[in-house]
């Protein structure tokens, strides 16, 4: 009771993800053994569980290789410049308060050219979920050094290793003042999908960072194999626990990740705020941005 | 399966099983699905896709408990798994819907074989 | 349609020029403004914080003069008309979602009072030098359109004419003020809500199956859909295809770059705006535009008085440039002379359209202050000569 599919349009129509892709578009431009298409999988899979509308729901992709989700998703999606997808999105979610802003970036987008941008959406506590797909460089452009590569490893810009101290990512979301921070790897499929579940549900900035192997550059580069053996070390290396702190999250260059759920509190977000100030200062007179938009028409 | 002892409900739980479908020219032959299937399903093939990869096939189907990690781990949308009862297998789970316009639509219908 | 009352200060004020484009920016129906402080356009932003809450507006100062700009493209895509105000440090800053802004095809505002540069330059003190960057300033081709007020009445009016021309042509629209307007106070009248125009955002009127974001349908400007209606399109900076796909090829590139250059230059006559005065068997006609406007009307009055027969040709939209009009002029008259506060930047477009039919004598002032209008006869009298 076997059933290799070979046509693909009728398995590009049945495909359980079908409607949420653009199939028009497949197959997607991920190298083999990337972990991009998994963790854009994940995330479709925490849309349909969690039941939202999603017409309203919007994602916003820098530039990159993760950069390219917003353009397999069919949903809203936006292609934004390198490293502006969150003050893009803010847009989006300030000018439209109902719509369900995801930000689905990597690393390099979102904490390099795009670090002043994270930290301030996260101070705010901007309603926006942030999905930062950590492959520890910058994949599309050859290969080069990112602020998450662990010291020692060798990329394009650092032949003959890094010697930077890379960012702590969720020690970094949680001291800006992000209410919902985790991590996993790509391999961990179901806790992430729980993950992202949870994390709609939410509001507020929440962040989860997901690990996730890639070939042509960072396994290539440091002879590690391709991302099936990247899988293989995130399979050995990682270790849950949840409620860790976060200062603790450091991850060495073929060393333990440390997985799970850092940070989970509720806390007014930036609308929440300006709305309640607003009300109180200017009471009646206070005429908040409705739900559905600053649209004006006949 | 190999049991250490019977469960209790063992009469009353039934383990699932499931049909894998493969859509082998979106495959890039990254090896996840068969080395992560908690059943041991799958293997890599020796033939080749239209784009030279290699796919994998099912060598042991009446082992798949429709768990679906095939499909959630393949970042190519190149797999996935029906849940079977009482011999027949469902269609595929999820809603299709027409595919958005501007693609090829080959006029088929959705094959459930 | 007409403008929402809710934002419309009907009245006779006594205003500066930013706060005359603020309120212009409430009139036309601007609900989304993000910002970043810098002399001497703060003062913009700082009216519309003080205005937006009664009116359902969202202010946001955000991190920096990117974010801004990224904030109020996003926040456009949403139908909310957005805006952002800046000067030249900032304005740089911008040019990478500007040229994002054009390429999606996002109607916005951006306002620049400009200031002294380059760089840091002069921060509160006037310059005329950023309009070439206005039309060139991001990467690539693109068209924008550019406007200048040369009063603070002006600064009203214009900043709803920005945002009405960026809805018709779904393009980045440049608010180009300097200090002197911006910080200038005079009368500034704002008519009754009924009797202001104000082109709204128009959204598609076909059903989401059968939509691409970038289909022309037999028009110039593809059909807009709102984030959050169930249209589930995509749009990206990459060229793309009718379907906002990106497609890399030549061939795209040429459909996609040439419609965003053809919709402005093709529709350049209706665009264009001007005002002209004893253009009709002049010698010299002075083009200006901005505050170098009125500091001109004096230097002509003393050329006239020495019975040079000048003209004035204001431009007030300065980018599409009015082409035509000048090439015209450039047949019957002896010499264009143009002062602005810079070094010579829009007399390089009146001496291309002059074609060597005419002279063209330029005014340059490096920044800091406005001219001499003595400079600007004892030019014009050279230019008759």
């Amino acid at each position: 009771m076997t059933s290799i599919t070979d046509q693909t349009e009728i398995a590009a129509r049945a495909h359980p993800m079908a409607p949420f892709l653009r199939m028009d578009r497949m197959p997607h431009i991920w190298c083999p053994t990337c972990g991009i298409g998994t963790v854009m999988k994940c995330y479709v899979q925490a849309l349909r569980e969690a039941e939202v509308d999603l017409d309203k729901v919007a994602v916003v992709s820098g530039i990159g290789c993760t950069g390219r989700v917003a353009g397999y998703l069919k949903l809203d999606s936006f292609h934004s410049t390198h490293g502006r997808a969150i003050p893009f999105a803010t847009g989006l979610k300030l000018g439209r308060p109902e719509l369900l802003v995801t930000v689905f970036s990597g690393d390099g987008d979102l904490v390099g050219i795009g670090g002043n941008h994270f930290i301030h959406a996260a101070r705010r506590n901007m309603d926006l979920l942030v999905i930062l797909v950590n492959n520890f460089i910058y994949g599309m452009t050859g290969g080069q050094n990112a602020p998450t590569t662990p010291v020692q490893a060798r990329s394009s810009t650092m032949p003959f290793g890094n010697f930077e101290r890379p960012f702590n990512l969720p020690h970094l979301a949680a001291s800006c003042g992000a209410t919902y921070v985790a991590r996993w790897t790509s391999l961990q499929t179901r806790r992430m999908t729980r993950t992202f579940k949870e994390a709609i549900g939410r509001k507020g900035f929440r962040f989860i960072e997901v690990i996730t192997p890639c070939s042509t550059l960072y396994a290539r580069l440091n002879k590690l194999g391709t991302g099936f053996h990247l899988m293989q070390y995130y399979h050995d290396n990682a270790e849950i626990r949840h409620g860790a702190d976060t200062r603790e999250l450091d991850i060495d260059f073929q060393g333990k990740i440390i997985c799970g759920k850092f940070v989970d509190r509720e806390q007014p977000t930036f609308t929440e705020m300006m709305d309640a100030h607003y009300r109180k200062t200017l009471g009646d007179k206070y005429v908040p941005m409705p739900p559905e938009g600053g649209w004006i028409h006949e | 399966m190999k049991y250490w002892r019977k469960p209790l409900d063992f009469e009353r739980v039934k383990v699932p099983r499931g049909q894998v479908h493969i859509v082998v020219e979106r495959c890039k032959g990254c090896g996840f699905c068969v080395e992560y299937c908690p059943k041991e399903v799958l293997a890599m093939s020796e033939e080749f896709n239209r784009k030279g990869y290699h796919p994998p096939k099912v060598v042991k189907p009446e082992e798949c408990v429709n768990c679906n990690l095939c499909e959630m781990i393949c970042p190519d949308f190149a797999i996935y798994s029906v849940p079977v009862t009482d011999g027949q297998p469902a269609a595929a789970s999820g809603s299709t819907e027409k595919p958005a316009s501007g693609s090829q639509d080959g006029g088929m219908r959705e094959d459930d074989k | 349609m007409k403008a929402d009352p809710a934002g419309v200060l009907t009245g006779a004020h006594y205003l500066d020029g930013d706060f005359a484009c603020g309120e212009g920016a409430m009139a036309a129906g601007c609900r989304f403004v993000a910002g970043y402080p810098i002399t001497p356009s703060t003062e913009v932003v700082e009216r519309i914080a003080r205005r937006f809450p009664y009116m359902g507006g969202v202010f946001i100062q955000m991190e920096d003069e990117l974010a801004s700009m990224a904030a109020v493209v996003g926040a456009s895509w949403t139908g909310t008309k957005s805006m952002t105000v800046t000067s030249g440090p900032g304005f740089s800053l911008m040019m990478e979602n500007i040229g994002l802004a054009a390429m999606m095809e996002t109607p916005c505002v951006v306002v620049n009072v400009q200031r002294g540069g380059p760089s840091t330059g002069l921060p509160t003190m006037t310059g005329q030098a950023d309009m070439m960057q206005a039309r060139w300033g991001s990467h690539g081709d693109y068209e924008i359109i550019a406007l200048s007020p040369q009063s603070p009445q002006e600064a009203f009016d214009l900043t709803i004419q920005a945002f009405n021309l960026s809805e018709l042509y779904r393009v980045p629209v440049l608010l180009m003020m300097d200090e002197c307007v911006g910080h200038m106070t005079e009368k500034v009248v704002i008519p009754p809500a009924e009797q202001i125009e104000v082109v709204p955002r128009r959204l598609t009127s076909r059903p989401p199956e059968d939509y691409w974001p970038y289909r022309l349908n037999g028009q110039c400007i593809p059909e807009f859909a709102r984030a959050g209606d169930g249209y589930r399109f995509h749009s990206t900076g990459l060229t793309h295809d009718e379907r906002g796909y990106p497609v890399m090829s030549a061939a795209c590139q040429d459909q996609c770059v040439r419609r965003l250059v053809s919709k402005i230059r093709d529709n350049a006559d209706q665009i264009v705006r001007f005002e002209e005065e004893q253009t009709d068997g002049a010698d010299v006609v002075v083009v200006t535009y901005g505050i170098t406007a009125r500091v001109a009307r004096m230097g002509i009055e003393l050329a006239r008085k020495q019975g040079v027969k000048v003209g004035v040709l204001r431009l007030i939209v300065v980018w599409p440039f009015p082409e035509r009009r000048v090439r015209e002029l450039a047949g019957k008259i002896g010499a264009f002379v143009v002062p602005e506060i810079n070094l010579g930047q829009m007399v390089l477009e009146v001496e291309r359209c002059a074609a060597g039919k005419a002279a063209t004598v330029p005014v340059p002032h490096a920044g800091g202050s406005v001219h001499d209008p003595r400079d600007i006869c004892e030019a014009i009298l050279r230019a008759a000569k």
